[in-house]
């Protein structure tokens, strides 16, 4: 450990604010939200921010440090850097400190058609899937998204067109396409075809790069794309 | 413009980029083979004027170019400017317009 005291800036404000400097002391195995945690107990009682699990489950711990948006809780200071800069989220609207408005981003789950719509009634027997299957295998490569925003937070086309799904809701929507238990793929397409959806994105794979579970948001939107163009081409959609 | 319409866009760029990897190809080879072979401006005239490959090749090659390049200026000018709807697409097809004419041009100029 190169200091025992640790410098940190943390935004206060909602849209319009600064960065105020802080200093922590220096631990091992010190994770950024542990000092985000030490300053509102210790130093600053009126710092907001948000955490659930601290486990690296519920995803609600992400906030932007050292300009890269991240898991706090499962972010460990001596991975990022000898000083840290903690803010809020890109992309979303900031409440206060570090807190930001999730509503648009899970709004958009909704309009991607996130969720599951079986096509078995209770008569049926359990469908079986053979977990080797194509389908069930890129299911099973998106399904572990805890929605903790990381990706939004990264992705330039979202920034440039606020209308646009994201990573994250379009990667639920690969999920559910790929799902054979679905019954809802072709309303579903149609919900993330064009420019708000899957064609907007550009590839450049900050998602993916940036995603704390190891997603790979990109090669589910390349997927819809396929899928798109293909429902297209035989005139389902 | 309908999200089926938005999908066939993509699907054109694609398609249109496809083929644009071809006919750069060939369009470099051709280009270093009469650069290296010291074929003259009329030398090179005499082999393209009235050889119906050659303005089939070029036709195609503007063709998709006159595809491929409105659709991603279609993007650019909506992340970038914030110009969207309909006047963005109007623009960007007599853009297109502009380049099957000026692309034509010269097909026919080396063809004629």
């Amino acid at each position: 450990m190169a200091s025992e005291r640790l410098k940190v800036a943390v935004w206060r404000g909602a849209a319009s604010g600064a960065f105020r400097d802080y200093e922590v002391p220096r631990h091992p195995s010190q994770t950024v939200l542990d000092v985000v945690t030490h300053i509102q107990r210790h130093l600053d009682p009126t710092l907001a921010y948000r955490y659930a699990c601290r486990v690296g489950m519920c995803g609600s711990c992400a906030m932007t440090v050292n300009g890269v948006p991240r898991w706090t809780c499962r972010t460990h200071v001596d991975k990022v850097g000898e000083t840290l800069e903690i803010g809020p989220l890109r992309n979303l609207p900031v409440i206060r400190d570090l807190v930001v408005d999730m509503r648009e981003f899970f709004d958009k789950w909704a309009r991607a058609k996130g969720e599951f719509r079986g096509r078995a009634t209770k008569q049926d027997d359990f469908a079986r899937i053979s977990p080797l299957s194509e389908d069930r295998k890129q299911a099973d490569a998106g399904i572990e998204c805890i929605g903790c925003g990381v990706c939004y937070a990264a992705c330039d086309v979202v920034k440039w067109s606020p209308d646009y799904l994201g990573p994250a809701a379009l990667n639920r929507a690969w999920t559910l396409v790929s799902d054979a238990r679905d019954g809802a793929t072709i309303e579903r397409l149609r919900a993330v075809a064009g420019d708000a959806g899957c064609h907007a994105c550009h590839s450049h794979v900050s998602c993916t790069e940036r995603c704390p579970k190891r997603l790979s948001p990109t090669a589910g939107i390349a997927g819809l794309k396929r899928a798109v163009a293909r429902a297209v081409l035989r005139g389902e959609l | 413009m309908s999200y089926k319409a938005q999908a066939a866009l993509w699907i054109a760029q694609r398609a249109s980029a496809a083929v644009l990897a071809a006919c750069v190809a060939v369009h470099l080879v051709t280009i270093v083979y009469a650069v290296r072979g010291g074929l003259s401006a009329d030398e090179i005239l005499a082999r393209t004027r009235g050889n119906a490959a050659w303005l089939a090749f070029y036709s195609l090659f503007v063709l998709a170019a006159t595809v491929h390049a409105p659709i991603g200026l279609r993007s650019v000018l909506g992340e970038w400017l914030r110009w969207r709807g309909r006047s963005r697409d109007l623009a960007l097809l007599l853009f297109a317009m502009l380049l099957a004419w000026s692309g034509m041009r010269a097909v026919l100029a080396v063809f004629a």
